[in-house]
Parts: C-alpha cells; structure tokens; sequence
C-alpha cells in the first residue's frame, strides 16, 4: 500500500524530528529543563499519543490522506499504485523535498486545523444551520461588512480597463501606497504621517513576515517571539525559511505582558546553544491576548534590540480594533519621536481586517532600512497584489470620511460586542484578560479542565468543539505556557450569536464542574 | 529626501544580499534604457522601441467589450446579491474559490480543445506564474538538489527558482542543428553533469510553448520526455503559460494530453503550471495556477499558496469571466489568429531585411539568429552587437545569452505588445541598420 510519507520519513529523518518540534510547544527548551533534546521529546511523545487519542474520538473525519473526491478526479487518482515498481527499487514515485515534507506531517492534525476542518464541514449559520459549528477559533472580522456594502452600492465604481493589461511595479501602485499612508495616520489618530515610499504592498500579511524573515535571517537562525502567539506564525516565518521561533512566554500574572528579563534570558540561553538570534517578532495588539505595548515597553525593547544588535519585526495587523483606556503606539511613532537607529525596525500593517474584507488580501511592510526594502520590492514579484483589488481599495482608502466613520462604528461595535461576550463569561466563572484591542477575548478556562495539563486543555477543546459545537483556539498551538487558556473570537458573530454562544459554553461548562 | 545608503550595522541575511535576482543582467539593463526613453508614436518617434517584454496586447479590445458589457462584475458593486458579496468579501480560504477553480479548469480544457480534463480540486492558485514556479520548487527540491531546464530559457527563471529556494538549475543544452529540440542526449548529459557534482537532481522544467524559442514541443519529444523522467525518477514541471498563444490548437500538444493517452500511468510526478497573464494579457491581475497529478503536492501547494493566493474579488470576476463559454471560444480563437498574423508579418519584414528566424508556432516572440552579423562567435560579441541595437538602432530585443543558450548571436524579439504601426517602424529600423551592416562590410571588403 502506497504511503510515501513512511518512505520519506525514513530518507529524512531529521526532517521528521523537525516536524514534530514544530507542532509541540518548546516548554522544555524555554524553562532551561533538559535541554533541547528532552524538551522536545518528552512533550512529543505526549503529544503524540493525545492526538491519536483524539482522532479515534472524534468523529471519522476524512484521514488527511483523501480529500473529498469528484467523480472526475477518480481517472486521475494514481493508477501506478499497480504499475511494476520503479527499476531504481521500491522508493516509490517521485518524493518531495524534506520542506514540503514537514509541512504534510505538520498541522495537520493539530487542534488549529483540524478545528478550522470541523467548521468548514458545518458551518453555523442563523437560519440555515443553528446547529453548526460556530467559529470562534479564527481572528476575522465582520463587524463592519454592512458598511462596506452601502459604499460599494454607492459608489458604484467601474473597473477601469486601462492599466490592466499591462505589468505593473510588483511592489504596488504608488496610488495605493499613498492612499494606505493615509488610511493608517487616520487609524492611529496620532500626529503620524507615514511615508508612502517606504511602504512594500503583498498580497496579504503572510507573505510580508516571510518576505522579512527571508531578508533577515539565514536558515538555522532565529526569531524570539513572545508567546502566546498566532499559531500563523509558525508557518509564515518557518514553513520555507528554514528559520526557526524561540518562544518567550508571557505569564498571566503578569497580564501576558513581556518582560525584558525573559526577552533576555531567551536570548541567553539560545546564545549558549549557539543559535544565532538575528530579531524579535511581535504583534501589538498582541494576537491572540489583544493587549497593547505601552511606551515604556517599546522604548525597553528598542533598547534590548539595539545592545544586541538585533531587528524588530512589528506586525501591527489590527490597528482599527482598539478602543478603550490604552491608547495604541505604533513603533512607526517610537522610531520618529526617539533617537533610535530606524533601520533595524520593520513593521507589518492589515489593509483588509479593519474593513471587514480578509478576501481581499493587502497587507504593507513599512521599514526604513534601504536594504530590506531594496530587497522586499524585489521579493513582492512572488506575491503581488492584482491590480483591479488595488483600484478599489485606492478609492476606499481615499475616501477619508467613510474611512473616519467606519472605524468610529467599528470601536463602537467591537467594544459592544467584547463587553456583552466577557460579561456573558464571567457569568459561567470564566475570566477574560482585560484586552483593548484585536479580535479575540483570551479566556481563562483552566477551571473547567480535569488535569492541568496541555492534555487536559485539548481535552476540553475537545469537548467545546464536538458537544458544543464551538470551534475554539486552545492556548497550546499558541505556545501558551499555562494550560487552560482559550482564544474566542467574537467578531465573526452577529449580537444575537453571543447568548447563544454563551449558552453552549455553559452546557460544558456544567459537565465539566460537575463531579462525575 | 534622499535617504544615504549606508553599510549595514544591522546584519541582513544572504538571501537580501545575494544577487540571485539577477536584476543587474542585460535582460533587465534593456527595459532601463528603454524607460529612460521610451518610443511614443507621437511625443516620442525616435525613442526606443521594447521587444523585450513578452506582453501580449492583440487582443486587448476584446477584453474591453467584454468588461463594457458585463459593467455589474467590473463595478463590483452591492447590486450582486448580498451572500454573495458577503462570501466574496469574507473569502480567505486558500482553497480560492470553487467557481474559480471551475472556471480555470475549463479554461484550460478549451486551450486543449477538450483532449485532456482538468479536475477543479488538483488547481491550487498563487499571485501569478511566478509564484507558482518558485512554489513548485520549494515543494520538490532541497536547497542544494537542482532543477533541469532545457536552455535557452526565461531568464526569469534564474531568480524565481533559485533566490530563495536555494535550489540550483543545470542547463540542458539544446542545438540550433535540430531547431533547439530537446533531446535524451542532452538530458543524460545534463543529469550525469549533476551526478558528477554530487548535486541531486530533482525535477525537469519544461517550458512549452517554450520562450524564448516561440515553438512548440513536439509530441514524440514529450513522450521521450515522460521516458526519462520516469526512468530517473524524478518530476516533471510543464510551463504552459503560452498554451493559448499557440498559433493553431492542433500545433500544441500538452503533457496532460500524453498523460490522458497513457491513462494516467506514471503521472504523479508531473506538474503543470499556468496564469493568465500572457493568454488572456492580464499580467496585473497576478493569476497562476499549479497542476499537479499528486497528492501531497497539491496538498503542500494549496497550504503554502497562503504566501501568494489571489483576492477574492479578483477571483470571482475571472469566475464569471471564463466560464462565458462564449466568449472565451471567441477569444481564443481569434488570439490565435491574430498572434499568427503578427508572426507572419514580423518574420516577412526580417526576411527581407535577410535575417533568418527559428520555426515558430507560439508565443508572443521569435527567436532570430543574426550570428552573421557577429564579428566573432562569442558572447561578447552578442552583447556588443545588443548594445548596438539598443543604443543605435533603438530597439530592445534580448540577447540569447541572457536565456543561457550556447551559440552566440540568436535573440529574442517580441512582437505582442505594440500595435501595428509600431511594428512596421520597427521593422524598417531593422531593415535600415541590415542595410548599412552590409555597406559597412562591403566596404571594408
């Protein structure tokens, strides 16, 4: 029987050993405890065993292996399956290379996938499918699509034909550029004027961080990363990078805020392993906790980074979503206003999320170091923005008063929806960290697992997924050191959505507390 | 404001300052001499004409009637029905819509003229063909394994495949003795070339239509093709992105015909790559598309395609757009009318200026040889001659040895992207400095 991934694995065995590091949380590494070895090993198996755990409970999913067929598809599938082995011996047809290996193997069992699998299966729906699977397991954000809507109806722009046929500068129209430095001064609502010829667009934010990591880094270097993070970095700065994320863990009792003391001994301890780090990564509002970097912080890390000669990557992808008693600082702003050397710092702005409109892809890098944005304009011909998408978003962008009130409405509704969600958690015992900004509420729900352990979090992920039909992010593929932490989004939900949310929770949460 | 360059004190990574990118060839030396001053039949008469971007604009008009007509798509306004504005806005999934998919997989069934079928669920979409490439070869090869082109080749290459896969390309020697067919020959050569290194080949790319040649491979080369990539089992990656600019449907013959004929036996290491960007002359839209007859590479491109996926809104107009069978019959058709007229006119105007081209019977160029004119047959000659042309005769073509080919003195001349008139003017240039060459060399005689 055809498996080429147990042929590969044996051709590549250091490629499967960095497959399996990648999905595990490095607790091990960063807590000093055994070494890299034992650090990965130990939760490895563990991880393991708790995934085939999880797939014999859940239900009989298709196996990774086959996808959905068509009838079409059933000529194509691989007749040499039967054809007489390759002369050169039973290596089978074809392999991939290692990379492509590790990304097969990766993820694709994991809770983050697997959980976004579950959803696109059965969707929750109002009307069509109440009983669906309600997504609150993926930053996006709807808040404001009815808005968005009118102006299109309204302002009913026709596609100019001229310009498209014809190639453009892979790094976007200075049109768009300018625009966008508008939109973003407008968004922060600071003195900030940015400048439109130190902006590279892409077709969305995961193609810019790679970009940057691939102008930054060399393969076996390494990026500190507070966590908990986005589970999208993992695959946006390593998947072709052959770089690689040290996780510095971000404790609750410090509100998940970064100290510069385990910035530091992160660095430390990756130096004596000798792994060169060449920068930190971070995302402000932070992605998944949603807590903004004060002044003091960034000026700490400007700081840290400078002693160590090192680059700041800033992905500031949710800059319309803060609201509240903290007030946002851009790095843009840090780099303006103080005496820091500016090429060392590079930042990574959402044109579509603050808009309602993730389809439409456009993210910007905004450094001013002449070599990475030298090479970034080059790297852009690989992941260029179409130029019909680019002429809309010009004419939204300009368009600097409905820009203004869509923003305004969507504070509004996102500081709405956030209260009536983290009131709606405290009822059933949950606490949520007091956020001002993103997407997500990050729910304290250790109180709710039967072991205090990464499996026991998967457990109840486990159980929010398939009995109450909740597609949470569990704090794990996040590299959240303290189990029991959960993502929820609540801006793909509709006001009416979130009693109804609460309610599910509810049902688990009472079997959980019950004593059984 | 001018921002001073300074040497980094903050270290870069190789990657940023290699110069894989290769920006600094003649190939792209060309299109700054020509931005510096460009021919305009009015403001600018005798500035230099670009035959060195391979763009097709023949059939722009029927683009513009189509989109005149079909307002509601291009205004992309509310009046569509509101679930779909909201899936089309929403729309992040890097599966790219299934209408899309559809309507791609059509598409290119029509280019075929329905000989081979395209299943939806095999096309994973990236930001144009280059994307597409440069993610193939991630997915196939190691840094340090290499990929087989067949030279000459799109100088482009040098950089899509290599700059940061880390991956190198050995060339497969082609002769102008057999019209620069691929052989068996050269490709055992190329690969033992390899082995010898120590380098471990991992695929073959084929362009075909191949650029810079403007020709079509030949059905028994294909199959001789398919041979040796089955015997040392490796992949085979097939650029069809000039499929629909064949001068005739019956002339191209595509790998996935060869596959359909033989059952699919074998076909799990072949991969075919496409955009629209040349057939349909919409190189802005940035459209690609990935084939594969495998599983995990499908599977691994579709994940990866998250570095390079196409907007929603982009999608669903092209959606719409290629599934009007109507007009994309049309369209085809008469593409390939007009790109053979223009290859007929290009190639009558350098006859009778006494240059002579390679057979074509694709693409948006022609391979001319004009070694005649080259003092010594070498490759400092050809870029001494290029220079002439460029800088003399105001005209940019691209020399053969920016596409790696071994004899010295062939270039590429586009004849897509400009109108008629510009052609003519072109061709008396050329006719005008033939001339004189040969005064020149009677001369010295």
């Amino acid at each position: 029987m055809k498996n080429p991934k147990k042929n590969i694995s044996s051709t590549t065995g250091g490629g499967a050993a960095a497959g399996m590091r990648v999905i595990v949380p490095l607790q091990g590494v960063v807590q000093g405890r055994g070494g890299l070895f034992f650090g990965s090993v130990i939760p490895c198996a563990l991880f393991y065993f708790l995934q085939l755990y999880l797939r014999r409970r859940s239900d009989p999913a298709p196996p990774p292996d086959t996808e959905p067929e068509n009838s079409s598809g059933t000529l194509q599938r691989v007749q040499s399956r039967s054809s007489l082995p390759s002369p050169r011996g039973s290596s089978g047809p074809a392999q991939v290379s290692s990379r492509a290996n590790s990304v097969v193997k990766q993820g694709a069992d994991g809770p983050y996938y697997l959980g976004l699998k579950r959803v696109e299966e059965d969707p929750y729906h109002q009307l069509d499918n109440p009983g669906g699977v309600i997504q609150l397991g993926l930053a996006e954000n709807r808040l404001v699509l009815d808005l968005v809507e009118e102006w299109l109806s309204d302002s009913a722009k026709e596609l100019s034909i001229s310009g498209i046929t014809t190639y453009h500068p892979f790094d976007g129209l200075i049109e768009l550029k300018i625009a966008a430095a508008g939109f973003m001064s407008q968004v922060i609502e600071g003195p900030h004027l940015f400048n439109p010829e130190q902006i590279v667009l892409t077709a969305g934010a995961t193609p810019a961080i790679e970009m940057l990591i691939f102008s930054l880094a060399d393969p076996g270097n390494a990026f500190l990363v507070p966590a908990p993070y986005s589970p999208d970095l993992d695959g946006d700065v390593k998947w072709r990078t052959g770089v690689e994320i040290i996780p510095v863990p971000c404790r609750s009792a410090d509100n998940f805020s970064l100290s510069i003391t385990s910035l530091d001994r992160a660095f430390n301890q990756a130096k004596k392993r000798g792994v060169k780090i060449r920068g930190i990564i971070l995302s402000n509002p932070s992605n998944p906790v949603g807590i903004l970097y004060n002044r003091e912080t960034l000026y700490d890390l400007m700081d840290f980074a400078t002693e160590k000669n090192i680059h700041i990557i800033s992905n500031e992808l949710f800059i319309g979503s803060t609201n509240g008693s903290d007030k946002f600082v851009s790095m843009a702003e840090i780099i303006e206003t103080e005496d820091f050397d500016r090429i060392r710092v590079h930042i990574v702005y959402g044109l579509s999320n603050d808009l309602s409109l993730p389809g439409l892809r456009i993210a910007l890098i905004y450094t001013f170091n002449e070599h990475v944005l030298s090479a970034s304009k080059k790297l852009a011909r690989f992941s260029s923005v179409s130029v019909p998408t680019q002429h809309l978003l010009i004419s939204m962008l300009s368009d600097t008063k409905f820009v203004r009130q869509t923003i305004e409405v969507s504070r509004e509704r996102l500081q709405r929806m956030r209260n009536e969600f983290v009131n709606g958690l405290k009822e059933l015992g949950i606490e949520c960290v007091n956020s001002c900004g993103g997407f997500i509420c990050w729910a304290d729900m250790s109180s709710l697992i039967k072991s205090y352990s990464e499996k026991g979090e998967l457990d109840l992920w486990d159980k929010l997924l398939n009995n109450a039909k909740i597609n949470a992010l569990p704090g794990s593929p996040c590299h959240c050191v303290e189990p029991g932490w959960f993502g929820l989004c609540f801006t793909t939900l509709s006001e009416g959505d979130i009693p109804l949310v609460i309610q599910r929770v509810r049902g688990v949460s009472e079997t959980c507390r019950s004593p059984s | 404001m001018a921002i001073e360059i300074e040497t980094p004190s903050v270290s870069l990574s190789k990657v940023a300052l290699s110069e894989t990118h290769g920006e600094d060839s003649p190939y792209f030396a060309g299109w700054k001499a020509y931005d510096e001053n460009p021919y305009d039949e009015l403001n600018n008469p005798s500035g230099v004409i670009q035959m060195g971007l391979a763009e097709n604009q023949v059939s722009f008009d029927l683009l513009e009637q189509y989109l005149e007509q079909h307002s509601e798509l291009a205004a992309n306004s509310g009046r569509s029905s509101t679930s779909s504005f909201r899936e089309n806005a929403l729309f992040q999934d890097y599966h790219g819509l299934q209408s899309f998919r559809k309507a791609m997989a059509s598409f290119m069934e029509q280019i075929r003229g329905g000989r081979a079928k395209f299943d939806p669920d095999r096309i994973v979409i990236t930001a144009g063909a280059t994307a597409a490439n440069e993610l193939l070869t991630f997915i196939l090869a190691d840094p340090g394994d290499a990929l087989l082109i067949p030279t000459p080749y799109y100088p482009g290459f040098d950089r899509d495949l290599r700059w940061r896969t880390g991956v190198n390309i050995i060339p497969v020697h082609c002769q102008s003795s057999n019209n620069f067919e691929i052989t068996p020959e050269a490709l055992e050569a190329a690969y033992n070339e390899a082995e010898s290194k120590n380098i471990k080949v991992k695929g073959l790319l084929i362009t075909n239509p191949s650029n810079p040649l403007g020709a079509t491979i030949k059905r028994s080369n294909l199959k001789k093709i398919l041979e040796f990539v089955t015997r040392k089992n490796i992949h085979l990656i097939s650029d069809e992105i000039y499929s629909g600019s064949s001068f005739s449907c019956d002339e191209f013959v595509s790998i996935s015909q060869i596959l359909a004929e033989q059952n699919y036996k074998d076909s799990e290491r072949v991969h075919v790559v496409y955009s629209l960007s040349k057939d349909l002359g919409l190189p802005g839209f940035r459209v690609g598309t990935i084939y594969s007859y495998n599983d995990d590479v499908v599977r691994t491109a579709r994940r990866m395609s998250s570095f390079t996926l196409i907007s929603s809104q982009t999608q669903q107009l092209l959606a719409s757009m290629l599934s009007d069978k109507r007009f994309t019959e049309n369209y085809i058709r008469v593409n390939r009318e007009r790109l053979k007229k223009r290859y007929e006119m290009i190639i009558d105007g350098l006859r009778n200026a006494g240059i002579a081209c390679l057979n074509g019977n694709a693409g948006l160029f022609c391979w001319v040889n004009l070694s005649s004119l080259l003092l010594e047959p070498t490759m400092e000659c050809e870029l001494e001659l290029w220079k002439l042309i460029l800088y003399e005769v105001r005209l940019n073509i691209s020399p053969g040895s920016s596409c790696h080919c071994l004899e010295p003195g062939w270039f590429r001349v586009c004849f897509a992207n400009m109108s008629e008139n510009t052609l003519e003017i072109a061709l008396r240039r050329i006719h005008d400095f033939m001339d004189r060459m040969r005064k020149v060399k009677i001369s010295l005689q």
